[in-house]
């Protein structure tokens, strides 16, 4: 494996699959960051399963997108030799770890919108794809209760723990807009029965996610005009660094294995 | 653990995991918790990552009695004389294998 960059075809296709398949590895990259930093030991270890789990669904995914993409990258071509206007993952994801009630945070909403998701794909037109879906909503399922429930008890907990969950909801909510906002590849993935548009999972996850909020004592700000692009390509600031730090065994090593 | 530590720390919960139906619960660990939702699903994280089991129990470990070890003369040494408690003065039908 040589170390050069590889681009991606833009089919719709396989660009609908690296939004799910990116959004779960840089998730993955980004929870796999508290490993030995969480405040607690048994904490410490759920994040780390979370991470791995979401890191195998992004492998599931990238590994059928390259067969689909016709050059024939394999999953750590994708992974480590795109740059980074070629990953499809949504700016949440990439956004800092920040506090534990930001983590916890944006697993809640990324859980849910990942168990919405998975629960349509299991009725994909594509049989890879409802294969992955079946796995992987099991796992979902588990992230989102452990989320949840942790949006709850820091919400309706201190006065510290409230004021970090009022921060990271100020912080983070704006962000789901991006999850919702239909394009091209979304009607033609519609079109060709090989997933939802992401807009028609919203009026559920408005529900699950609501009533997260009110149990933890918590309001969602009112919708804003910002707009993030993150699964069209256009990263924040943060996506670079992620992507040094991922990529750098790849990149300095070329089709190294361990 | 001084009286300022339990205030500021969780209660520590005994785990039990189950590794396939049928079989009992078996005590493998313990963990800390602020409550018995939280201590099931550390639980299964902690302790059930390798496949070890399809159940775990929890329960606080302040609330489990155990015997005494200034006890253990009194209690269990007595025993050690008397395999006849064992049955293994007959002799098995040649059909039943495994005993």
């Amino acid at each position: 494996m040589a170390s050069a960059s590889v681009t991606v075809s833009p089919a719709p296709a396989v660009q609908y699959l690296l939004r799910v398949g990116d959004t779960a590895l840089i998730l993955g990259q980004r929870l796999g960051e508290w490993t030995g930093h969480a405040p607690v030991l048994e904490e410490d270890i759920a994040l780390a399963n979370m991470a791995l789990d979401l890191v195998g669904q992004a492998r599931a995914l990238l590994t059928y997108a390259g067969s689909l993409e016709g050059q024939g990258l394999g999953e750590d071509q994708l992974a480590f030799l795109r740059e980074e206007r070629d990953f499809h993952n949504v700016t949440l994801v990439e956004l800092p770890r920040g506090d534990f009630a930001a983590t916890v945070l944006r697993n809640a909403m990324l859980a849910t919108f990942f168990r919405l998701l998975w629960q349509r794909l299991r009725d994909s037109s594509d049989a890879e794809v409802a294969g992955i879906a079946e796995k992987a909503i099991k796992e979902a399922r588990y992230h989102q209760q452990h989320a949840a429930d942790w949006v709850v008890r820091l919400g309706q907990g201190t006065e510290e723990s409230r004021r970090r969950m009022v921060a990271a909801v100020d912080q983070l909510w704006r962000y789901s807009a991006e999850l919702f906002t239909d394009d091209a590849v979304d009607e033609q993935a519609a079109a060709a029965g090989l997933g939802p548009r992401w807009s028609e999972l919203k009026p559920q996850w408005d529900t699950e996610m609501g009533a997260v909020l009110q149990h933890a004592g918590l309001e969602a700000p009112a919708p804003g005009k910002f707009l993030s692009s993150g699964k069209r390509g256009q990263h924040s600031e943060h996506m670079g660094y992620i992507l040094a730090e991922m990529q750098y065994l790849q990149r300095t090593y070329p089709g190294g294995e361990w | 653990m001084s009286d300022e530590n339990v205030k500021t720390e969780w209660p520590l919960w005994e785990v039990f995991v189950r590794t396939k139906a049928g079989l009992d619960h078996k005590h493998c660990g313990s963990l800390h918790a602020a409550d018995a939702k939280m201590a099931i699903q550390m639980a299964r994280d902690v302790y059930t990552r390798r496949q070890e089991g399809n159940s775990v129990w929890v329960v606080r470990s302040d609330h489990i009695v155990a015997s005494d070890p200034g006890d253990k003369d009194m209690y269990f040494d007595p025993m050690e004389d008397k395999v006849y408690r064992h049955p293994t003065f007959y002799k098995l039908p040649g059909s039943v294998d495994h005993m």
